[in-house]
């Protein structure tokens, strides 16, 4: 008999349950709707956080799942935030235009005021004429098709020409590394159409809208919720049917699936546009709170930061993903923004801004190292979900499902 | 002028070789000033010409003497009878005053008596022109070079006749061919005679000097002119243009017009805007109301009416324009009028962009050659470590870092720079070999056959040591100072040089390249890696320890990438991300080459070094876009050779 799809994962109506209690609280404790004990800027951050653990998500999907370690997801995050915030951008600058053409004497024609936009974006790059690429920047609808289209399309290309040619394991890693780096390469010009390395600024106003910050970031924040609540529905749902058991056997051996007759190319390309579009997304919905976006944001350690993450929280569990993004980040914040406090050794202060960063990267080692589980790990200890009894050493999540013997051959 | 000089020279040229003589005649050079003291009191640049022609002409051997004190402000001019002296101050009432002929001292007087000449910048820029003759045969070879230096940053017509002058008499052979040379030039740019110039154009020709581009272009400058009907006879044409072709549109054809006067200027939309506001009455202009006024074509309506009125300029409508502009030839004229000096001109620059383009692409090749050098010394550790031993490390780029800073430290303890380098290149490869031992030792041993897991763990320590260098050296760049005699660089003519830095970066490449293969395949431990590396069980049984061999492969990758750190070093500055900049590219240069093999990095590196410098020289203002390109190049590449440029076959490729 099938099972619902409920029945066969308890985690997701937990996670869910668990998603809207922490939206429900921060809505009560912000400023904007509750008793204001929480601040706007928190709220930003942890809207921020929740997009972050969508991307994760995506992340965990194509490396956890999939066993392709992307270390391109964030160059679709950086591209989804850039096709928003174009709109963004865009209209904002034309309400801040026409408001000021409209105290000349004689009422603009729509050519002067485009060039004017023009003008007031482009200024900075020393031009004013419009790239090709704005072409519908003064389109909501088309620019959110955007969002999902252009990080896609490049997904499906970069697959296509990727995994057609066998690139696997670490050579693809290093391609995708190659691939964000040109990329972030290619926005840094001037002459790239979206300004260098000045990147896109501003973008926490929406246009038309009076209302102060403190609502403004809770729509965000509420926006993010529900994009992790559906990635993670959406996520479970492909993972836990026929396809993710695809996905897991391309993981485990690659070679035995394509022997038995499955299009092993097709799957992974299938699934490395999918959780490129969920990073787009998650990066549209990120700008916006974050106000600025520029080309260092696609650079490749964004996207190693990204492994990183899930690798702590634990690979081939969603929820992992989601506790491993949330804890690093908030972590990274409270460490860098000066909050945790200074130990002084008598000698030497550790200040955490500056060892933060050694502290990651060492418990990175570790995690590796020593708890392949990540933190997802100790749920398993409270379930009791035990591995297999096998024999051998344990392989992580990886080579799951090989032997000792067989994986080292 | 020129004759004029030309006789100034027979004199300077008659007194130079018998100074006494005309000493001994008792010449004097007051006479001379007397003759123009009108002009020379008068102080006018316009004026002033013959009277500093005739001292620097008199032949006399204290004309020098009296332009130097004239445009110093020295030269004072005695009231009672006009005459003037050398005046030196005594204090601020009295001067000493001194004869320029008898150099005698001729006493002091009051400064109301006197009267000082103070000539402005532009007559000393005169009589410092009338000055170069002397200096040009000055006996201090000094006072000669900056003379010619001066002449060279700064050539004018007046410098060629002394120039020529002074050549015969030059004694240092060196100095005597950089005066022909500049002789050549002025020649060039200055004779009036024809026939000379086409001379020296025809001698200058293939010439790569920068300075004699410089010479030949201004030659070639042209001014855009337009005549109604033909082509006037008589000028020097260059091209004749068609409007509508290329860059030259009906627009700029028809603004020229306007600018010469030969049609009205032209009614912008902005020029339309501006009338349209001087002209509301009423919450209307022309006729139409205000708020209509939002498209091009209401305005040009209310504009035409206001026009009608005559308040305003006649809109020039496309047909006018049109019109106008097929009225009128525009051609492009040369500012210099002889079109056979032109043709020569154009001609022998033809050449030389022939002949520069063919060094500039040895100079390229040069560039990329250093450039793959560069990139195979970083990434020859990795050939070893990923190549051979199939283990990524994401922290080799810190291990170049690290070779860097050790040299930087090294070079703070000794500061003598040649015995730094020796010093810092052996620990270099110390540090960074225990380093990588101890490295394999806690971690990558742990995660073999897991490539993902061993990436990431190696991530993890490159984010920890990039910071732990920032906190220990700080953000700012650390100099690591080349030792003086790899200062310059070899330089074969303006167009190709090479520095020396990189000259030695690619003999250590090569040095590199040959201790690499004779430790592969010459050495026992070369022999027990690649044994380790095909097969770990069977090396193991035939008593090889792979767990010793890993290791010691591990630190020999490492400790190579110290002394590339050393090198990179050299010429970029030491700082935290120096190994995470040529990271991406040294596992580039691997896989492109082909895994597992030496001459594989040595093409890869190669390929893309070229590939990088051919695209900067296709867009040279932008060195990103090349990285770009290359990239894309390089993941396109890889479609076609999965496996590397050169791909092992057989059981050697593993899988």
């Amino acid at each position: 008999m099938q099972r619902s799809f409920i029945a066969k994962n308890p985690s997701v109506l937990v996670f869910l349950a668990i998603l809207a209690l922490f939206t429900l609280l921060v809505t009560v404790m912000s400023e904007g709707f509750g008793v204001g004990g929480i601040s706007t800027s928190f709220i930003k951050t942890l809207g921020k956080t929740l997009c972050l653990c969508l991307i994760a998500l995506a992340m965990d999907v194509i490396w956890g799942y999939t066993g392709i370690l992307s270390l391109g997801h964030f160059a679709f995050f950086g591209l989804g935030g850039y096709m928003i915030g174009m709109w963004l951008m865009y209209e904002r600058t034309r309400l801040i235009v026409v408001d000021s053409l409209a105290q000349a004497e004689i009422p603009p024609t729509d050519g002067e005021v485009i060039n004017a936009i023009g003008n007031q974006i482009f200024g900075v790059v020393g031009s004013s004429e419009f790239p090709v690429i704005w072409a519908f920047a003064d389109s909501l609808v088309i620019q959110l098709i955007l969002v999902v289209l252009v990080p896609g399309l490049l997904a499906l290309v970069f697959g296509w020409l990727a995994f057609r040619s066998r690139v696997t394991g670490v050579y693809l890693s290093i391609l995708t590394q190659a691939m964000t780096l040109a990329l972030a390469l290619y926005l840094f010009q001037n002459d790239s159409g979206l300004r260098g390395n000045n990147g896109l600024s501003g973008l926490q106003n929406l246009p038309g809208v009076t209302a102060s910050q403190d609502f403004v970031s809770l729509w965000f924040f509420w926006a993010s919720a529900a994009a992790l609540g559906g990635g993670y529905v959406l996520c479970a749902w492909l993972v836990s049917g026929k396809f993710g058991s695809v996905l897991r056997a391309i993981r485990d051996n690659e070679a035995r699936v394509r022997f038995l007759g499955y299009s092993v190319e097709m799957y992974k390309l299938v699934i490395f546009t999918l959780t490129a579009c969920i990073a787009a997304i998650a990066g549209a919905l990120y700008y916006p709170q974050a106000g600025i976006i520029n080309p260092a944001e696609i650079a490749p350690i964004a996207s190693i930061y990204l492994a990183v993450w899930v690798a702590i929280g634990g690979r081939g569990r969603l929820y992992g993903a989601v506790i491993g993004a949330a804890f690093v980040s908030l972590l990274s914040t409270w460490f860098t923004g000066g909050q945790a406090p200074n130990i002084n050794l008598g000698f030497y202060t550790i200040k955490w801004v500056d060892w933060w960063l050694v502290l990651l990267g060492l418990s990175f080692v570790l995690v590796t190292l020593f708890a392949p589980k990540g933190i997802g790990g100790l749920i398993d200890l409270y379930t009791e979900r035990r591995s297999p009894s096998r024999h051998g050493a344990d392989l992580g999540p990886n080579d799951g499902a090989l032997r000792e013997q067989e994986a080292s051959q | 002028m020129r004759q004029i000089f030309l006789a100034g020279l027979a004199l300077l040229a008659a007194c130079l070789i018998s100074p006494e003589r005309s000493l001994a005649q008792g010449a004097k050079i007051q006479p001379i000033l007397q003759d123009h003291q009108a002009l020379i009191v008068k102080s006018s640049r316009k004026t002033i010409g013959p009277a500093i022609d005739a001292v620097a002409s008199s032949g006399l051997p204290q004309a020098q003497a009296v332009l130097e004190v004239w445009a110093a402000k020295n030269m004072w001019q005695r009231k009672e009878d006009g005459l003037f002296f050398i005046g030196e101050k005594i204090d601020s009432k009295t001067y000493l005053l001194t004869d320029f002929d008898s150099g005698a001292v001729v006493g002091e007087f009051a400064k109301k008596d006197l009267k000082q000449l103070k000539p402005n910048s532009g007559i000393r820029a005169l009589i410092g022109t009338a000055l170069v003759q002397f200096q040009l045969s000055d006996p201090d070879i000094e006072a000669r070079k900056a003379a010619l230096l001066s002449i060279e940053r700064d050539p004018e017509a007046s410098l060629l006749a002394p120039l020529r002058a002074s050549i015969e008499g030059e004694p240092d052979a060196a100095l005597k061919t950089q005066k022909q040379r500049l002789e050549r030039l002025l020649t060039i740019g200055y004779d009036t005679d024809e026939a000379a110039r086409l001379t020296a154009i025809s001698d200058m020709s293939g010439d790569l000097g920068v300075d004699v581009r410089a010479t030949l272009n201004p030659l070639l400058t042209t001014t855009r002119e337009v005549a109604t009907g033909t082509v006037p006879d008589g000028v020097n044409v260059a091209q004749v243009l068609q409007p509508g072709e290329g860059a030259f549109d009906t627009i700029t054809a028809y603004d020229l017009l306007a600018n010469k006067g030969l049609a009205p200027a032209r009614v912008t939309s902005d020029d339309i805007r501006l009338a349209l506001g001087a002209h509301i009455e009423g919450g209307s202009v022309g006729g139409v109301s205000i708020a209509q006024l939002n498209t091009e074509a209401a305005r040009l309506k209310a504009y035409a009416a206001l026009a009608a009125e005559k308040t305003v300029p006649a809109y020039v409508g496309g047909d006018a324009i049109e019109a106008a502009v097929k009225a009128h030839v525009f051609f492009d004229v040369y500012v210099e009028p002889s079109k056979a000096v032109t043709d020569a001109a154009a001609k022998a620059l033809k050449d030389i962009e022939l002949k520069v383009g063919l060094n500039q692409t040895l100079d390229l090749t040069l560039d990329a050659l250093s450039l793959a050098s560069i990139y195979f010394l970083a990434a020859i550790g990795l050939a070893i470590t990923f190549g051979v031993m199939g283990v990524i490390n994401m922290a080799h780029g810190e291990f170049i870092m690290m070779g860097a800073y050790t040299g930087y430290v090294v070079q703070q303890i000794i500061p003598d720079h040649t015995v730094s380098i020796i010093v810092a290149i052996p620990t270099a490869f110390a540090v960074t070999f225990a380093a990588g031992v101890a490295m394999e030792r806690l971690v990558i041993r742990w995660l073999q056959a897991r490539p993902l897991e061993t990436l990431l763990a190696t991530f993890g320590i490159s984010i920890a040591l990039q910071q732990l260098a920032k906190n220990i050296f700080g953000t700012q760049a650390r100099p690591l100072t080349a030792p003086g005699w790899l200062d310059g660089a070899w330089v074969m003519n303006d167009v190709v040089s090479i520095s020396y830095i990189r000259i030695a970066i690619f003999l250590l490449a090569l040095i590199f390249l040959g201790v690499f293969l004779y430790i592969m395949k010459r050495t026992r431990l070369g022999l027990e890696t690649r044994a380790v590396t095909q097969n770990p069980r069977m090396a193991a049984s035939m008593g090889i320890n792979p767990d010793k061999v890993n290791m010691l492969t591990f630190g020999l990758g490492s400790g190579i990438a110290g002394i590339a750190g050393v090198a990179i070093g050299l010429f970029a500055k030491v700082t935290s991300e120096l190994g995470s900049d040529y990271i991406v590219q040294s596992f580039m240069t691997v896989v492109v080459g082909g895994v597992g093999n030496i001459w594989g990095t040595l093409a890869g590196a190669a390929m893309i070094g070229f590939l990088q410098k051919g695209i900067e020289w296709m867009n040279p203002s932008n060195t990103l876009a090349a990285q770009t390109y290359m990239i894309i190049f390089i993941i396109i590449f890889i479609q076609f050779r999965p496996r590397g440029i050169i791909a092992l076959k057989g059981r050697a490729a593993g899988d």
